[in-house]
């Protein structure tokens, strides 16, 4: 069995989207014209919680590790070295100590050291004196107790406890390595990085330039002279602006499954794919008010969902469904096939699982003739109201009577964490593809954006249990329980992991769409163009 | 017609005392700040985290506090600082004033210089093949929403010529560069050119039947000069309303066609700023807008004294 998976998790670490090899020889030179979905609200990837800021402003920065670029799918194997040159655990996996790069300069000239590496993660770890106006991935740093330097070019990070994940976490695009001689408000407005691209200016609704930086300390990357992002709101005017030729690439993953049969209709040439973005669309249930207080209630939710229709209704079949992490083959860490069927409400027979839905809703008083009215909160856009409207209708088949209730953005989740809903539809974004940054941001006790307050503390010792866990194959065991039981307790019913799309121009070369992840893949050192 | 300039530019001071007032509270009756919406974006809410940057952003003041703020600024030439792009708000906005000026002028001229002749053709051929056509036109400009027309547009530009007109700040040709703004300032100003029309038509046809223009046929004038000389120049009165009033309408056009065309102007700009309820950006923005309209009233108010002596207060 286990030769099956490392055979299985070799092919998808040889399948990046594009081969480079096929190529040739990597041209330098030329302007890489991407389209932007939306403006992002500053260019302080750290401070931001979207891949609106990560895809343009990654390139402009270095991580310490980073999920190779070519490998479409984020793993423990796909993480090289970046400012680092190479890591190293202590025996008791509590130490995780950086030799750094000599020589590395920040865009403005000064030398890159330890220094930039501690102020990073102090800040994040809101140690620091300066502050970032928003932190939202402090709880990624939780078991990191201090981060030390020895000389200029050595960082180590020292933990409360192992944690094996933490190197994952640092490979992420949401984890560049910050100047401490810029001022969190300056990297709002002007990045400062050592990265392959710096930044040019950044027009708020209008566009964002990066040019090639000449002292890069990877010889001979990278291949383009720049990199301009012009932000295009308009979903439709976008599209014609790739299929006319002005763009050479789409915003990635932003290509829904419909508009991607427009795009393949007019621009035949173009190159496309269809990956999974790691984002989930769930159902949040305030189980700390009646009516959703009745665990039985609750269950008979879980079990009316038919996850295929929401597949073949909102992304014509091409999504996924799976738990809480995200499936195969995409994914590293979701459970099998077998075991997802067994769990209430994921078995093929939909009329059966509803037959015991209405069981259920009778034992707790409903029926044909006492059905229950509740309101189904969700955000006013369409990738969460679409779902909710899906979910209404199925519900009826369960005597409840939804009512949707659209919820302004900047309302949203000031309403959730105010636990001001009974039932709600929302989408949640996973950076990393990794157990410790899902479960104990979504469901561990306390957390932030563990909207429905599911608190077991059995479970949360299983999710240290995990993260401690050295071996790969028994940690996968721990966390296939750990979702099991995660939707058997109806903590968050997830309906289906998404699947985007993205498309370039066949003259691009070197791009690879991550199938795990939408956060990690912009470094675009490796892009170039063939013309 | 000094007393009356007077009595029309304190109208206009009231005017934006009030609409200042009005914006400023408005805004802030609408659920959320920006600080609601950049937490929105983390996906959790840290109330530590929030009552700071209220703080810093000057959002835990009393409202009264905050509005003498920006009217004291306002009046030193200090717009504030956008919070979302934390640049001066003076900064941000004047450099897309005279891209949405020029496609807002060009619309308009697009208007007068398309509606005011086809009125007129229309009004003096009423009830021919000609008219029947024109009107179509017009009732068709009037039921065509901008931005599916800005949408048409643009599609059949792409598939027709395999180029798009979106808006390009260092066009290479001048046809490129005219390109840019004439065809969204065509699809923004199709509909009031549609108006501008159809309000000629009418006025005209109004005037025709005047006896002074059959004095003016029976002592010889050529058909020319009755209808542009005599007519037109009476019937001008209404059409002139209409344009200073689709002139305040434009912003409204203006914010479609520009997200359409994506041209950076002060339209979609007004818009995103919404989103993110950056207060600094649209309170001026807004202003600037109302300022742009009370001028515009103020204007064909002096134009009407100008044309028809008898509109003059108090003389």
């Amino acid at each position: 069995m286990r030769s099956v998976h490392a055979l299985a998790a070799a092919a998808l670490l040889l399948l990046p989207a594009y081969d480079v090899a096929s190529a040739g020889e990597p041209k330098q030179g030329g302007i890489l014209r991407v389209y932007h979905r939306d403006s992002p609200g500053s260019a302080s990837i750290h401070e931001g919680a979207t891949f609106s800021i990560n895809v343009p402003f990654m390139p402009v920065f270095n991580n310490l590790v980073l999920f190779k670029q070519d490998v479409a799918q984020n793993s423990a194997d796909s993480i090289v070295p970046d400012l680092a040159e190479s890591w190293a655990w202590s025996n008791d996996g509590k130490k995780l100590t950086f030799k750094l790069r000599q020589g590395v300069k920040w865009h403005d000239g000064k030398p890159f050291t330890s220094a930039d590496v501690k102020c990073t993660f102090d800040m994040l770890m809101g140690k620091s004196q300066q502050k970032f106006r928003q932190n939202p991935r402090k709880s990624w740093y939780n078991q990191v107790e201090d981060v030390t330097t020895n000389g200029d070019f050595e960082a180590s990070f020292s933990l409360k406890r192992p944690q094996p994940a933490l190197l994952s976490l640092l490979a992420s695009g949401y984890t560049p390595v910050y100047p401490c001689h810029v001022s969190p408000a300056d990297m709002r407005t002007k990045p400062v990085g050592t990265g392959p691209f710096k930044f040019v200016e950044f027009k708020a609704n209008e566009s964002i330039k990066l040019t090639k930086n000449p002292d890069y300390f990877k010889k001979g990357l990278p291949h383009l002279d720049g990199i301009e992002f012009t932000i295009i709101t308009n979903r439709s005017t976008a599209i014609l602006g790739f299929v006319s030729g002005k763009f050479d690439m789409t915003f990635p993953t932003e290509v829904s499954i419909p508009l991607l049969k427009e795009v393949k209709s007019q621009a035949p040439n173009a190159v496309c794919v269809v990956e999974p973005v790691n984002v989930s669309t769930n159902i949040i249930v305030n189980s700390s008010a009646p009516p959703f207080d009745n665990i039985d209630i609750r269950r008979a939710l879980a079990l009316v969902l038919d996850r295929k229709a929401f597949v073949s209704i909102l992304y014509e079949g091409q999504a996924d469904i799976g738990g809480t992490m995200l499936p195969a083959p995409g994914g590293l860490w979701a459970m099998p096939k077998e075991m997802l069927e067994s769990i209430p409400g994921y078995g093929p027979d939909v009329n059966a699982n509803r037959e015991e839905a209405r069981k259920l809703m009778q034992k707790a008083g409903y029926g044909p003739d006492k059905r229950l009215a509740v309101k189904v909160a969700t955000r006013n856009i369409p990738i969460y109201r679409d779902p909710a409207v899906i979910l209404i209708d199925q519900m009826k088949s369960i005597y409840i009577d939804g009512d949707l209730d659209v919820v302004d953005t900047a309302q949203w989740f000031p309403k959730v964490a105010r636990k001001d809903y009974s039932l709600g539809l929302n989408l949640t974004g996973n950076a990393v593809d990794d157990p410790d940054q899902s479960f104990y941001e979504n469901y561990s006790c306390g957390s932030e954006r563990n909207y429905t307050n599911y608190c077991n503390r059995e479970i949360e010792k299983l999710f240290d249990e995990q993260s401690m866990e050295k071996d790969v194959t028994k940690r996968k065991k721990l966390v296939w329980e750990i979702d099991r039981k995660l939707q058997e307790d109806v903590a968050r019913p997830i309906i289906l992991h998404a699947r985007q799309g993205s498309c370039w121009q066949p003259y691009v070369k070197g791009i690879t769409i991550m199938v795990n992840s939408s956060y990690n893949g912009y470094r675009y050192e490796d892009v170039w163009m063939d013309k | 017609m000094f007393a009356y300039i007077v009595r029309r530019l304190a109208l206009m001071l009231v005017t934006l005392i009030g609409i200042s007032i009005i914006i400023f509270v408005l805004l802030r009756v609408v659920p959320g700040n920006i600080v609601d919406i950049l937490f929105d974006a983390a996906g959790f809410v840290d109330p530590t985290d929030k009552a700071n940057l209220e703080k810093e952003l000057g959002l835990n003041l009393p409202i009264y506090q905050q509005y003498l703020n920006w009217i004291g600024g306002l009046l030193h030439g200090d717009l504030g600082y956008s919070y979302v792009s934390e640049k001066p708000a003076l900064q941000e906005i004047l450099p897309r004033i005279p891209i949405t000026a020029r496609l807002a002028a060009l619309a308009l001229l697009f208007s007068a210089s398309i509606g005011i002749p086809l009125g007129v053709l229309s009004a003096v051929h009423q009830g021919s093949r000609l008219d029947y056509t024109l009107r179509v036109v017009s009732l068709s400009g009037l039921s065509l929403p901008s931005f599916w027309l800005g949408l048409l547009i643009l599609m059949a530009s792409v598939s027709l010529f395999g180029h798009m007109p979106i808006y390009n700040p260092n066009p290479a040709t001048w046809t490129e560069a005219f390109a840019i703004y004439a065809v969204p300032a065509m699809a923004v100003g199709f509909r009031s050119a549609a108006l501008t029309m159809r309000i000629t038509r009418s006025s005209m046809l109004e005037i025709l039947r005047q006896d002074y223009i059959r004095t003016a046929r029976a002592k010889g004038a050529s058909e020319a000069s009755v209808n542009y000389r005599h007519a037109l120049k009476n019937a001008i009165l209404p059409v002139i309303t209409v344009i200073g009033i689709e002139a305040a309408f434009l912003i409204g056009g203006l914010i479609v066609t520009e997200t359409v065309f994506n041209i950076p102007g002060v339209a979609r700009f007004l818009v995103e700023a919404l989103r993110w309820r950056d207060y600094p950006i649209v309170q001026n923005l807004v202003m600037l807008i109302a300022v742009v309209v009370v001028v515009a009233n103020f204007t064909v108010d002096m134009l009407y004294a100008a044309i028809d002596p008898r509109i003059r207060y108090g003389d």
